[in-house]
């Protein structure tokens, strides 16, 4: 690279990326997976040997084997499956109405300042209240049956949703509309070909948020009221002082969640690919 | 959006700012309504008169405060535990490309379990009390601090670096100068976020971890023994708890960050 500064410097100041790259014995993505390795297999060695020697009381934490069987185990009777299974339907559930309510709402109040005017300081205020503080409320008002859970979970993904496509529609740049204006759209096209293009972005973070919230929602529901599902799981196995059971289910719950986000992330890219063609 | 036509203000009779008003007149009036002519016999429709009433008696008597006392307590032991630990570790991982390839895919794996997964592990670990639920609101706050600390270090300006290189600065003077002032709004960002997450662990902790006080014991109390007042009264309480820390939380990054408004060149 040829650069002049004002200073004098020697080669030792410059930066070493801009220096020739020295070949790397490994492939750098074989470097970098092998650096990720140590940190775990050092804690499950220690984990082990903490179990093979009884330092730790198996009660408060069993043993790696102990874990791995009884996830196996749950695997292949089918109990991990089932309570997998009724865990998902209620998440999607409760997504899928809190998407289309958060999107109805937040497109109703981008568009219309009427709206915004009257529907706004209620939703903030009704936003401001977490899940978890509307949880002794709807328990008192539907039970702790299913209701309550769709419910909760789909406070928890409208809320991100609606706020985020309002946001989203909000923030369309004055200049886009002005181009369509001068182009003679139509509401409908102003609405198909500016705004909503213009507003994908925000609104798909919205809904990613979305998920997330509902997810953890669920998590936390289950474990306060709930007689099936995974976080029904974890309560189960911690009131026997089944510790396997809970970290079982914990993984479960933890990669359910992992693939969730990774599943909104791959349709992202499919979704918002002709963004980067642009420009 | 043709949005030049709203501007005129008093269209439709009511001003604009007290329009947000009201569908919540509308709903207090139909629930007052439903209870003074006995559309529902159901106990827990309960009058807003009640409802205020409790709140009077709680705020007199002071049980409210001794509640809240104690769950703001834990809530800011927690946090600044979590976020202090956490500005140190996305430090470390930001700082470091051999700390981030060693340790950052164990975290990142971490970071995916379901926050209050954790809680039960917790409980056996810590017991039901102070310890626990404090451990619990740090965890909470921990991942978005380490998150946002993280991104905002790797992502100062390498021509910001390559200047500080030029003038000969040390490692502290780099950190002072260059790396924390760019990478301070998503610090913030991360630190608000660490703080409302806190504030929901709080509750959580405090309705699986049924031990000791706080305001979400007394809504638990309420729903078990059917005093929907109660419970009422409590979600008016954590809206306001979570809206004032919200607040704070703004005007703080706003003070700190009101530098960064400023011409360049005053320097």
């Amino acid at each position: 690279m040829e650069r002049s500064w004002p200073l004098d410097f020697d080669s030792a100041d410059l930066a070493p990326e801009t220096r020739a790259p020295a070949r790397p014995a490994v492939p750098a993505w074989l470097g970098d997976w092998l650096l990720a390795w140590p940190l775990p297999l050092a804690v499950l060695a220690l984990w082990a040997l903490a179990a093979h020697f009884e330092w730790i009381a198996p009660q408060v934490l069993p043993s790696p084997e102990a874990v791995a069987l009884t996830f196996k185990e749950s695997l292949l009777s089918g109990e991990l499956w089932a309570n997998l299974q009724i865990s998902l339907v209620r998440v999607f559930a409760g997504f899928a109405i809190g998407l289309v309510g958060g999107l109805a709402l937040g497109v109703a109040m981008g568009l219309s300042p009427t709206v915004k005017d009257y529907v706004y300081p209620l939703f903030k205020a009704f936003a401001q209240v977490p899940v978890l503080g509307w949880l002794p409320l709807l328990m008192l008002l539907v039970g702790i049956d299913e209701a309550l859970k769709i419910i909760l979970i789909s406070k928890a993904a409208l809320v991100p949703i609606a706020l985020n496509t309002y946001k989203g529609i909000q923030n369309v740049p004055t200049r886009f509309i002005e181009v369509g204006r001068v182009l003679r759209f139509t509401r409908w096209q102003m609405l198909t070909r500016v705004v909503f293009p213009a507003a994908l972005a925000p609104i798909w973070n919205g809904i990613r948020y979305g998920l997330t919230h509902a997810w953890l929602a669920l998590v936390v529901v289950e474990l306060l009221a709930s007689s099936e599902g995974l976080g029904y799981m974890i309560v189960y196995g911690r009131q026997l002082f089944q510790l396997d059971v809970v970290l079982a289910a914990v993984v479960v719950v933890g990669a359910v969640g992992y693939a969730l986000d990774k599943g909104l992330a791959a349709i992202e890219k499919r979704l918002l690919g002709w963004r980067k063609e642009a420009f | 959006m043709a949005r030049t036509h709203v501007t005129t203000p008093l269209r439709g009779g009511i001003p604009r700012p007290l329009r947000g008003l009201v569908i919540p007149l509308v709903l207090l009036v139909a629930w007052w309504a439903a209870v003074r002519f006995g559309w529902s016999t159901s106990p827990l429709l309960v009058a807003p008169g009640k409802v205020w009433q409790t709140g009077v008696d709680q705020v007199a008597s002071g049980k409210v405060f001794a509640a809240l006392g104690a769950s703001l307590w834990r809530d800011l032991a927690g946090f600044a535990i979590g976020a202090t630990a956490g500005l140190l570790f996305g430090a470390l991982l930001g700082a470091s490309r051999l700390a981030e390839k060693f340790i950052g895919p164990s975290f990142h794996t971490l970071k995916q379990i379901s926050l209050f997964a954790w809680i039960p592990l917790l409980s056996v670990w810590f017991g039901l009390g102070d310890a626990a639920k404090v451990a619990f609101l740090s965890l909470a706050a921990f991942f978005p601090v380490v998150l946002n600390t993280f991104e905002g270090i790797r992502s100062v300006p390498p021509d910001l670096l390559e200047v500080a290189r030029v003038l000969r600065f040390t490692s502290a003077q780099r950190w002072r100068k260059v790396i924390l002032p760019s990478a301070s709004p998503a610090i913030f960002a991360g630190i608000h976020l660490g703080l409302i997450y806190a504030w929901l662990a709080t509750l959580g902790a405090e309705y699986l971890l049924v031990s000791g006080q706080g305001i979400g014991n007394l809504m638990i109390d309420g729903r078990e023994h059917f005093w929907m007042d109660m419970v009422l009264f409590g979600v008016f309480v954590v809206g306001l708890v979570g809206f004032t820390l919200n607040w704070i939380a703004s005007r703080i990054e706003a003070r700190a960050l009101a530098w960064r408004g400023r011409s360049v060149a005053q320097f």
